[in-house]
């Protein structure tokens, strides 16, 4: 009897476990996509002047 | 009885850690290898924006990007555009491979693919050319 109810609560448990482990997190997906292409753009450089165009010449005397 | 409350303890710790992922949910993308594509990736950037704001090249809506004008180009440097854009896209390719391993589900790289799909077309500047459902737009 109590065997039998063992296994029902495992019955229940694990197909929940497996069910968590195989959802996509898209919001955390977005999030991370986000801070990536932050990163590769210089979109966003945490308080950094943003150099999205940093090839202007800065220094260079005139011809 | 001793069981039975073993059983409970379980099914409660269960129901705790589901939470637990539930609010910890965030993508690992700190690891040696996504950084060192990324790194790639931003250096080869310098090259390519001259690429998207001619419209030489656009962002595709499966998460690359394609040589869309190559007229835009002269023809000395249509070389050097097709390996730019090749190897971003092995890159590109390499990332979301990356990112599903780094957090244990392979599985999710076309996921994470469709993702970022979204959000570079997204993200683009004004003047660039992304794919929209019909072909090419200018944002």
């Amino acid at each position: 009897m109590k065997n039998w109810m063992i296994g029902v609560t495992l019955a229940c448990v694990l197909p929940a476990c497996v069910t968590i482990n195989i959802y996509f997190p898209a919001a955390a997906a977005e999030k991370a996509a986000d801070k990536i292409i932050d990163d590769v753009w210089q979109l966003k450089n945490g308080g950094d002047k943003p150099n999205v165009n940093a090839v202007e010449p800065a220094s260079t005397p005139a011809k | 009885m001793k069981k039975i409350l073993f059983s409970l303890v379980l099914l409660l710790s269960a129901l705790f850690t589901s939470q637990f992922v539930a609010a910890a949910a965030d993508l690992e993308i700190n690891t040696p290898a996504i950084s060192a594509i990324k790194n790639s990736m931003q250096a080869r950037h310098g090259q390519l924006a001259a690429y998207y704001a001619s419209g030489a090249i656009g962002l595709t809506n499966d998460g690359l990007i394609a040589v869309r004008d190559a007229n835009a180009v002269p023809l000395k440097d249509r070389g050097g555009l097709n390996s730019a854009v090749a190897a971003e896209n092995a890159d590109r390719n390499k990332l979301y491979k990356e990112i599903a391993t780094a957090n244990g589900h392979p599985e999710w790289q076309a996921e994470i693919q469709s993702t970022f799909a979204g959000r570079w077309i997204d993200k683009a500047q004004a003047g660039w050319w992304v794919q929209g459902a019909g072909g090419w737009v200018k944002k």
